[in-house]
C-alpha cells in the first residue's frame, strides 16, 4: 500500500479554505509541544502568539497597521505572479516610494498646502513604479530574469537611502544624526482615521484590494495577465502583448510598493536606517499564500500581521525570546506552503503496485 | 526576570508584599512595573546586553519592590509605537527605550500616556513625561586613547567606526586628542564600516588598518572580532561596552564598559518615590555610568599611570580632553586655547580632529 | 607599495571572498539544476551555529564543519521537500527558509553568546604557513583552499562529466530530461541539498575562522551578495571564481580607500557595485545570442511532468 498523488482538474474550494486553517491548528499544536519543550507555558504562548492580536480589541490597530503595507505591496505582486512575472525587488520599490515622498517634503519643508499629500503620495508611486520599470526594460529589451535583476536592485535601493540620509537630506537640526527632518503637519495624513483605530494604509488596502478585484475579474487587462500566465508562448492576448505584460504588472506592482512605502513614512513621520523593515519581501510571501488573489491577499496580509503582533505580544507576555517568534513564522508559512499541496492535488491511496510514481515522478 | 504568566503574576505580587519594602512610598501591593525596548538581542555582549546588565541590577538592588519586562530586537521603525503602547498598557510605568531610533516614537506614545513615564537613552527630545539620557562614553574613550598613544610604536593608530553620528565622532576625537596629548605624533587612521555590527566586515577593516601600519586599533562597533584579529595578528585593542578580554586575552588592553545599573536604579526609585522629573542626563566616569576595566597585565606601568591620572582627572573635575586648543582636520582652530566644548557642541559634533585621517 | 603589503592586501581580499564564493559554488549547482533557492542566508545562519556550537562543545572543528555541512544539507532537504515533493513557490518558499536560518540559530545561539573559541588554523607547517611571502599560499585556513578546489571541482562537474551534462539537461529542459528517463526530482534534491551544504560550510567559516565567535545573523547579508554572484558570473564556474575575487577586491578597496583618507566615491557606492556590476553584466550577457552564460532555462519553475 502507498500513498499516490493525483492532480485535480479544478483547484479545490474546501482546500483552498481549509489547508491555511488545518495549517494554523496543526502549528499551533506543535508550537504548545515546542515552548513547553523550551521552558515556557506552551499554551500561554501560543495563545498570546494567535488569540491575543485577534481577541484584544486594542490590538487589532497594530495589526491593521502591519498589515496595511504588506496588502498593499501583495495586491500590487499578485497580477504579476498571476501573468507568471516574479518582482522580488518590491523591497526596492517600497524604498524608493519613501525616498520619493521625502525628496517632496524635503522641497515643500516651509509650505502648506492641501496638494503637498497627493503630491508626495504621487511622486512616490512614480519613483517605485519607475524603479520597477528597470527590471522591466532588463527583460524585454535583453531577456534578463525579473526575478534576479529585482532582487538586486533591493540592495542598491538601500544604500540610496543610507547616501541620501547621512548626505545631501540630513535634517540639520537633527543633531548629525543620519535622517531626514520630521515630516510637517502638511506632509502627513493622521495616524488614524476619524479616531477608529483605523490606519489610513487600511482603507488604502481595502479599496485596492476591491480595485484589483475589478481588474482581474472584470477587465479585459485582467484576463490577459491570466491568459499568459497560462500560456507563456502566445504573443498577443485582448491587445496586449507579452512584453507589454510585463511592463505593467511590474510597474504597477512597483507603483503600490512605493504607495506603501509612501504611508509608512508618514506613519514612522521621517526616513532613517530603521526604515526598510522588510516588508517587500514579506508581501511576497503574503500573496502567494493569498494565491495571487485580492481576498485572499488580504486574509493572508491580516494573518502574517497577527504572526507579527502575536510575535512581539508573547514576548511581552510570556517572555518568549524574539528568535522563537520568528522561526514560529518561519514553520507556519512552511506548512501553509506544503499544503498547497492538498489545494490542486487529491491523496489516493493505492494498495496495488502503481506503474506511474506520483505526479512528481 | 520570570516568565508573565497570570499565575506568577499572583505568586509575584504575594512574594512581593511579603517581602521588606523598599522606600516608604512602595507600600502598595503590586511591584511597581518598569519596560524596557532593547534594539539588539539581550545577548549581542555589547549595547544591548549591556542595557541588560543595567536592568538586572536595578531589579536586584530594588527587589521585589519592581517588575520589569523587556523586548527585545525591536526596530527602529514604526513597529515600536505598539510595542512601546503594550508596555504603558501592562502597567509599565516608567519604559527605558535603549536606541536612538526610537525618539519619535518614544514621543508619540508619551502623549498618549501622560501618567507613564518615558526615558529615551541617547536622543535629544524631551517632554514632561520623556527624559532623555547618555553616558559621556568619550570619556572612557580618552583613556584608551592615552593607553594606544604610550602603546603604539609606529605612531599610527587605527580607529573602526560604524556610522558619522556625534557620538562616534567625539569618541575618534577624544581618543586622538587624548593619545596626542602623550605622543603628539599620533595619527589616526578612521574607517566608518557604515554598520554597527558585521564581523566580517570588521576584521576586514581590522587586517587593512593593520596593513596600513596601525599597531593598536579601537573600535566603535558591537563586535569582539576586531580584537580576536589583533590577538592573531599580536597588536592590541579594546573592548567596546563590555570586558572582552576572554575573547583575546593578550591584544585587549582594557575596554570601556557601559554601566547603566546606577541610571536605572536612581531613576526607578525616583518614579517609586513620586519625584521623577523630566531630565537630561549625561552621565561619565564621576557617576560610574563610564568605567574602565582592568587593565592587561603587559600593560607598561606608565601607561597605567597615564590612564589612571586621566580617569582621577575624571574623578575629580580636573581634567576635559575637549580643552584647546583643538584643531580641525584643515588646521583651523575649533576651540581656543583654555577654552572647553560644552556637552551641547559635543552633542551635535560633525567634524575630526587634526591628525585623524578619514574619508 | 612594499610586498608585505601587497600579501597583507591579498590576505584580506582571500579571507572575506571565501565564505561568498563557497555559498555560490553550491548555489550555482542548484540553480543549474533549474532551481533557485534564495535561502542562502538562512542556510548560512544554521552552518555558522553548527559549526560554532559543536566546535566548542567537542574541540573538534572538523566535527564542527561536518556538522555545519549537515546542517546547512538538512535545512535545504526542507526547501526541497516543500518545493519539489509538494509543489509550493520556490521564491516563497527561499524567503521563509531565510526566516527559518535567522529564528533556529538565533535560538539556538543564545546559549553560546560571548564565547571565543581558538581559529581554525592553516594546515600548513608553521614554517610555511608564517613565512613573510608565503603565507599568501599556504597560510590560509582550510575554508579557503576547499572554497577554491570546490568551484574548480565544481566546473570540471558540470563541463566535463556525464552527471554534470544530466544536471544541465535538467536545467535546461526538465520536460525532455524527463522524458528521456532522468529522475529530474532526484537530481534536484541531490542539488539542493548540495547547496544547503556548501552554504552551511560557508557559514562555518564566518563562525570558526573569520570572527571566530557566535553572533546573531553574523552573516550580515552574505547569502544576498552570494546570489547576486551567482548572476554575475552567468552560472559559470570559473566566472565565479573571478567574479568571487573580484567581488573580494572591491570590498577591500572600500575598506583601502577609506583608511587611506581616499574615498573617490560615497561608500555607499561600493556597497552598491556588486549588485550594479551583476545587473549590467547580467544584461551584457543576456542581449548576446546564444546560449553562454545565460539563466538556465526553467530556473525557479516548477516542474510539472504530466500537467
Amino acid at each position: 500500500m502507498r500513498l499516490r498523488l493525483e492532480k485535480r482538474l479544478e483547484p479545490s474550494r474546501a482546500m483552498l479554505v481549509l489547508t491555511p486553517v488545518l495549517s494554523v491548528i496543526a502549528i499551533m499544536l506543535l508550537g504548545i509541544i515546542i515552548f513547553d519543550g523550551l521552558g515556557y507555558d506552551g499554551p500561554q504562548a501560543v495563545w498570546e502568539l494567535f488569540f491575543t492580536p485577534v481577541l484584544d480589541v486594542y490590538k487589532w490597530r497594530d495589526v491593521a497597521s502591519k498589515a496595511a503595507p504588506l496588502i498593499i505591496i501583495a495586491l500590487g505582486l499578485s497580477l504579476g505572479n498571476q501573468a507568471k512575472i516574479w518582482n522580488i525587488g518590491a523591497e526596492g520599490q517600497y524604498i524608493l516610494g519613501a525616498i520619493g515622498a521625502a525628496g517632496v517634503a524635503f522641497v515643500t519643508q516651509s509650505m502648506t498646502g492641501f496638494w503637498i499629500i497627493p503630491l508626495m503620495i504621487l511622486v512616490g508611486m512614480v519613483l517605485g513604479a519607475i524603479y520597477a520599470a528597470v527590471p522591466a526594460v532588463l527583460r524585454t529589451r535583453y531577456g534578463v530574469s525579473e526575478v534576479l535583476s529585482s532582487l538586486m536592485f533591493v540592495y542598491v535601493s538601500l544604500q540610496l537611502l543610507s547616501y541620501l540620509i547621512t548626505g545631501p537630506w540630513k535634517d540639520p537640526d537633527g543633531h548629525n544624526f543620519p535622517q531626514t527632518a520630521q515630516l510637517t503637519d502638511a506632509q502627513l495624513l493622521p495616524h488614524e482615521l476619524w479616531d477608529s483605530g483605523i490606519p489610513p494604509g487600511l482603507l488604502v488596502a481595502l479599496i485596492g484590494a476591491v480595485i484589483f478585484y475589478i481588474i482581474v475579474s472584470r477587465t479585459v487587462f485582467g484576463f490577459s495577465v491570466r491568459a499568459i500566465g497560462e500560456a507563456p508562448h502566445a504573443a498577443r492576448y485582448g491587445g496586449f502583448s507579452s512584453n507589454g505584460i510585463v511592463w505593467a504588472t511590474l510597474m504597477i506592482s512597483g507603483a503600490m510598493a512605493g504607495l506603501a512605502g509612501v504611508l509608512e513614512l508618514m506613519q514612522l513621520t521621517r526616513l532613517n536606517l530603521g526604515y526598510p523593515s522588510g516588508y517587500g519581501f514579506t508581501a511576497i510571501i503574503v500573496s502567494l499564500l493569498g494565491r495571487s488573489h485580492p481576498v485572499g491577499v488580504f486574509i493572508a496580509g491580516i494573518v502574517l500581521a497577527i504572526t507579527y503582533v502575536g510575535g512581539q505580544v508573547a514576548q511581552t507576555f510570556v517572555h518568549v525570546p524574539n528568535a522563537t517568534a520568528g522561526l514560529f513564522q518561519a514553520l507556519l508559512l512552511f506548512a501553509i506552503l506544503a499544503s498547497d499541496l492538498l489545494v490542486r492535488y487529491r491523496i489516493r491511496i493505492s494498495t496495488t503496485s502503481p506503474s506511474t510514481k506520483g505526479a512528481h515522478s | 526576570m520570570t516568565k508573565f504568566t497570570r499565575r506568577d503574576f499572583v505568586k509575584a505580587v504575594g512574594a512581593a508584599s511579603a517581602l521588606p519594602l523598599l522606600g516608604a512610598s512602595a507600600q502598595a501591593a503590586e511591584p511597581f512595573k518598569v519596560g524596557f525596548i532593547f534594539l539588539g538581542p539581550v545577548g549581542d555582549y555589547g549595547w544591548t546586553w549591556a542595557h541588560d546588565k543595567g536592568r538586572r541590577e536595578m531589579e536586584a538592588a530594588l527587589g521585589g519592590a519592581v517588575k520589569t519586562t523587556y523586548v527585545e530586537n525591536v526596530k527602529e521603525d514604526a513597529s515600536a509605537i505598539p510595542i512601546l503602547r503594550d508596555l504603558a498598557r501592562q502597567g509599565n510605568k516608567l519604559i527605558f527605550a535603549t536606541s536612538f531610533g526610537y525618539m519619535d516614537q518614544v514621543l508619540e506614545v508619551a502623549k498618549e500616556f501622560p501618567d507613564v513615564k518615558f526615558e529615551h537613552c541617547t536622543g535629544f527630545k524631551r517632554a514632561a513625561n520623556v527624559s532623555t539620557y547618555n553616558s559621556r562614553f568619550h570619556e572612557g574613550r580618552a583613556v584608551t586613547g592615552t593607553i594606544a598613544g604610550k602603546v603604539s610604536k609606529s605612531g599610527v593608530i587605527g580607529y573602526l567606526g560604524s556610522f558619522k553620528i556625534p557620538e562616534v565622532v567625539m569618541g575618534v576625537n577624544a581618543f586622538t586628542l587624548a593619545a596626542q596629548a602623550v605622543n603628539p605624533k599620533i595619527q589616526t587612521k578612521l574607517v566608518m564600516i557604515d554598520s554597527w555590527f558585521d564581523p566580517a566586515k570588521e576584521t576586514a577593516a581590522t587586517e587593512t588598518l593593520a596593513n596600513l601600519g596601525c599597531d593598536v586599533i579601537a573600535t566603535h562597533t558591537d563586535s569582539p572580532a576586531p580584537l580576536q584579529f589583533c590577538q592573531k595578528k599580536g597588536i592590541f585593542g579594546f573592548g567596546q561596552g563590555a570586558d572582552m578580554s576572554k575573547f583575546a586575552p593578550k591584544a585587549h588592553l582594557t575596554a570601556i564598559e557601559d554601566i547603566w545599573g546606577p541610571h536605572y536604579t536612581a531613576r526607578v526609585k525616583a518614579a517609586i518615590a513620586g519625584t521623577w522629573k523630566s531630565e537630561d542626563f549625561w552621565d561619565g566616569i564621576k557617576e560610574g555610568a563610564v568605567k574602565v576595566s582592568a587593565y592587561n597585565a603587559s600593560l607598561a606601568k606608565d601607561a597605567q599611570d597615564a590612564a589612571n591620572k586621566v580617569i582621577e582627572g575624571y574623578k575629580a573635575g580636573s581634567y576635559d580632553v575637549f580643552t584647546g586648543p583643538i584643531y580641525d582636520q584643515s588646521g583651523a582652530l575649533k576651540v581656543k586655547e583654555g577654552q572647553k566644548m560644552g556637552l551641547g557642541d559635543l552633542a551635535t559634533i560633525d567634524w575630526y580632529v587634526k591628525g585623524i585621517q578619514s574619508a | 607599495m612594499t610586498m608585505t603589503f601587497i600579501i597583507d592586501a591579498l590576505v584580506t581580499v582571500i579571507g572575506i571572498t571565501t565564505p561568498i564564493l563557497l555559498a555560490a559554488s553550491g548555489e550555482l549547482v542548484v540553480e543549474k539544476s533549474g532551481v533557485i533557492n534564495l535561502g542562502v542566508e538562512g542556510m548560512m545562519l544554521v552552518g555558522t551555529i553548527a559549526g560554532f556550537a559543536v566546535t566548542f562543545e567537542t574541540g573538534n572543528p572538523w566535527l564542527g564543519i561536518l556538522v555545519a555541512t549537515l546542517a546547512g544539507a538538512a535545512a535545504a532537504t526542507i526547501f526541497a521537500v516543500l518545493v519539489l515533493s509538494l509543489g509550493a513557490n520556490q521564491v516563497a518558499t527561499g524567503l521563509a527558509l531565510t526566516i527559518f536560518g535567522i529564528g533556529l540559530s538565533s535560538l539556538i545561539g543564545s546559549n553560546y553568546v560571548g564565547i571565543a573559541i581558538d581559529p581554525l588554523e592553516s594546515p600548513f607547517p608553521d614554517a610555511l604557513a608564517n613565512d613573510s611571502f608565503w603565507r599568501v599560499i599556504f597560510g590560509h585556513s582550510p575554508f579557503v583552499y576547499f572554497a577554491i578546489l570546490l568551484v574548480l571541482a565544481i566546473g570540471w562537474f558540470i563541463n566535463k562529466t556525464r552527471a554534470g551534462l544530466v544536471l544541465r539537461a535538467v536545467g535546461e529542459n526538465d520536460l525532455s530530461a524527463h522524458s528521456i528517463g532522468y529522475p529530474v526530482i532526484a537530481i534536484r534534491y541531490a542539488a539542493v541539498a548540495f547547496g544547503g551544504a556548501i552554504a552551511g560550510i560557508a557559514g562555518a567559516d564566518f563562525s570558526m575562522v573569520i570572527s571566530p565567535l557566535w553572533a546573531e545573523q553574523m552573516t550580515a547579508g552574505r547569502g544576498w551578495i552570494a546570489l547576486a554572484l551567482v548572476v554575475f558570473a552567468g552560472w559559470r564556474a570559473g566566472r565565479l571564481l573571478a567574479g568571487a575575487y573580484f567581488f573580494g577586491v572591491l570590498m577591500a578597496l572600500e575598506l583601502y580607500a577609506k583608511a587611506s583618507g581616499h574615498a573617490i566615491f560615497p561608500s555607499q557606492f561600493w556597497a552598491a557595485m556588486p549588485y550594479l556590476i551583476a545587473v549590467i553584466v547580467l544584461a551584457l550577457i543576456s542581449s548576446r545570442d546564444g546560449k553562454d552564460g545565460k539563466a538556465p532555462a526553467c530556473l525557479g519553475k516548477p516542474f510539472i511532468p504530466n500537467g
